[in-house]
């Protein structure tokens, strides 16, 4: 088997005296889409904030395309081709839709602030072609029709999909979703996943999701990791995460803890 | 050929008119005109830090002294070229001020603008007070009595037709009002500028996508430490002189006012706020006349402020500019 595209080796997320992730490995093969599973508060948000570099894991590293990202700022990161969605949105609450999607095709902009200052030929010709992009991916999430709109004033699910559009506007080769479908309801749910399903193929993508829906998670992902208390329980094909005991007791430990 | 021609109009258009202002009006209204381009240039800069970067600076006071003392150091200590070429001149010698204020700001935001909110304010709020503190010990720029007799914009006598001091330093303001207000606009329509507007909504998102966060908080940082510094060119040879009381904290808090009255980034809204804080106080002078010399001048206003603040939240015009409002109300009376 050729190298994994994303290798996550023993790492380990300590805040003070608690440890939200420990010793975690995991590798996800180029192409997949594959999904992180786990009670609430099992570290699922912390995994994916130590891949995008906005914690350096205490121990362990990180590595993508065999190089070595833990430690390197976000940004570089995100360069990289790794990108993500966040599960608590985090759009550009006052900018327009379209400017929410334009600013993350920054790092490919090629004209200078000169073309920018004297509006020449460079600089109107890149903003329609980036432009043009924006819409076409606005357009795959039935945005169209919302590119002028306050991105806060979008209903909740679309501000989820938005994030999604953003995120691809990085041109990324990678992405991970955190709980794409929160708050949506079963048949937006149901829709959603099919657009992952197919940008991952349109946009040649590998696709880590976070999602609490196991039916959901059971019906698209290929390979899927379980978290509990920080600590990756189980791992495998869906059929293989049904019938496992210790999934089935970390999720109904969960549940006897909740109806308290 | 055209891209010269309106120019030319312009400043023609500015001449007479200023030539009418200054048959019209005295040195001390004359004055107040040329500092509404002065604070104009301050507000718009301050604005692209404070109101479209959302960094809160409170040092702006310490780049416009670099640009008037390095303005007035130049002027008053070398030789000035006489005639029509001391304009080209000034406005070299402007760019070069702007320049210094410009590296000043890199200087100053490449440690500090790893700081957030309210530490951010009070690293800049103490850089304003060491240029100022600075100054008063440096012999050199004169320590507290500062540098005077710093020369005006020159008269240039057209064989019989003067054109007065007045009408050049007006032209000479509205030229770097016009580049001011056009960098930053031009600026924030690209995807340089969005990333300053992405860096105030949310920086792990922007870094998420991609943004060097701290490079573009440096690079606004630094555009508008140089266009503060040229509004201290312009200060310095509008009034002559220039000390290091000129450059307290205050003018740093006139300029944050006006960002926030006008409504955190929003140009017009700047340029009509630094409107009101140039002609208000001026207008409140003359009340001493009718209270028996008490001088209620600074109440006035302060209260005039709050009230404003009270009522409008967001500032005048929220992030909107004055186009968009009436585009919008239009819409929505028909
Ligand atoms: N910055 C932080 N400082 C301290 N503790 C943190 C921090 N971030 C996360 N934690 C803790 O780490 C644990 C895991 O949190 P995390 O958000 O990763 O869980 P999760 O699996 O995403 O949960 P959920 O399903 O609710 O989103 C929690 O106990 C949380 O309180
Ligand atoms: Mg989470």
């Amino acid at each position: 088997m050729s190298a994994p595209l994303l290798d996550v080796r023993n790492v380990t997320m300590q805040f003070g005296g608690l440890k939200a992730v420990e010793g975690l490995s995991f590798q996800v093969q180029k192409g997949q889409l594959a999904g992180l599973i786990g009670p609430n508060g099992a570290g699922k948000t912390t995994v994916f904030n130590m891949l995008t570099g906005v914690y350096t894991p205490t121990l362990g590293e990180v590595a993508f395309e065999s190089k070595k990202v833990s430690g390197l700022k976000p940004y570089e990161i995100s360069s990289h081709g790794l990108t993500r969605t966040f599960q608590n949105i985090r759009l550009f609450k006052d900018l327009t839709v379209l400017e929410n999607v334009l600013i993350a095709n920054h790092q490919h902009v090629k004209y200078s602030w000169m073309d920018a200052l004297l509006l020449n030929d460079s600089f109107q010709k890149e903003e329609k072609q980036i432009t043009d992009k924006a819409k076409e991916i606005l357009h795959i999430f039935g945005l169209s029709n919302k590119i002028d709109e306050r991105s806060a004033n979008l209903p909740y699910g679309e501000q989820r999909k938005l994030e999604i559009v953003r995120a691809l506007m990085t041109e990324p080769k990678m992405i991970l979703l955190d709980e794409p479908a929160a708050g949506m309801n079963h048949s937006e749910t149901h829709s959603l996943m099919e657009l992952i399903a197919k940008i991952r193929k349109e946009f040649n993508l590998t696709v880590l999701l976070i999602e609490h829906d196991m039916k959901l998670v059971m019906g698209i992902c290929e390979q899927i990791f379980v978290l509990d208390h920080g600590v990756k329980i189980e791992e495998g094909a869906p059929e293989k995460i049904k019938s496992s005991k210790k999934v089935i007791e970390a999720y109904l430990g969960v549940d006897a803890d909740e109806s308290h | 050929m055209r891209a010269i021609k309106t120019p030319l109009i312009a400043a023609l258009g500015i001449l007479i008119v200023a030539s009418a202002i200054g048959l019209l009006t005295n040195s001390y209204i004359q004055l107040i005109i040329l500092f509404l381009f002065v604070n104009s240039i301050m507000g718009m800069s301050l604005n692209l830090v404070n109101g479209y970067t959302g960094q809160f600076s409170l040092g702006h006071a310490g780049f416009v002294a670099v640009g008037a003392y390095v303005t007035a150091a130049i002027t008053t200590k070398f030789p000035v070229p006489a005639g029509l070429i001391a304009l080209p001149y000034f406005i070299a010698v402007s760019l070069g001020a702007g320049v210094i204020a410009g590296a000043f700001g890199y200087f100053v935001g490449l440690p500090s603008l790893r700081l957030k909110g309210d530490y951010l304010a009070i690293v800049t709020l103490g850089f304003g007070e060491i240029i100022r503190v600075s100054l008063n010990n440096m012999s050199y720029f004169g320590g507290a009595l500062g540098i005077s007799s710093i020369p005006s914009m020159p008269e240039i006598d057209l064989g019989g037709y003067v054109i007065s001091t007045f009408a050049t330093s007006l032209i000479f303001a509205i030229f770097w009002s016009i580049i001011c207000f056009f960098v930053i606009w031009r600026l924030l329509k690209s995807s340089h500028g969005r990333c300053f507007l992405s860096v105030r909504e949310d920086e792990i998102a922007a870094e998420a996508m991609g943004i060097n966060t701290t490079k573009a908080k440096i690079q606004a940082f630094v555009v508008s430490s140089f266009f503060a510094g040229i509004a201290g060119a312009l200060y310095a040879h509008f009034t002559n002189y220039v000390s290091p009381a000129s450059f307290t904290f205050l003018m740093s808090i006139d300029a944050v006012i006006m960002v926030v009255l006008g409504g955190m980034g929003s140009m017009t809204g700047v340029l009509t706020s630094a409107f009101i804080i140039t002609v208000l106080p001026e207008i409140l002078r003359s009340l001493k006349d009718y209270t028996g010399g008490v001088d209620l001048r600074m109440i006035i206003y302060s209260l005039a402020l709050i009230l404003i603040m009270i009522l409008r939240p967001q500032g005048l015009f929220g992030d909107k500019e004055i186009t968009t409002i009436r585009r919008k109300n239009v819409s929505s009376s028909t």
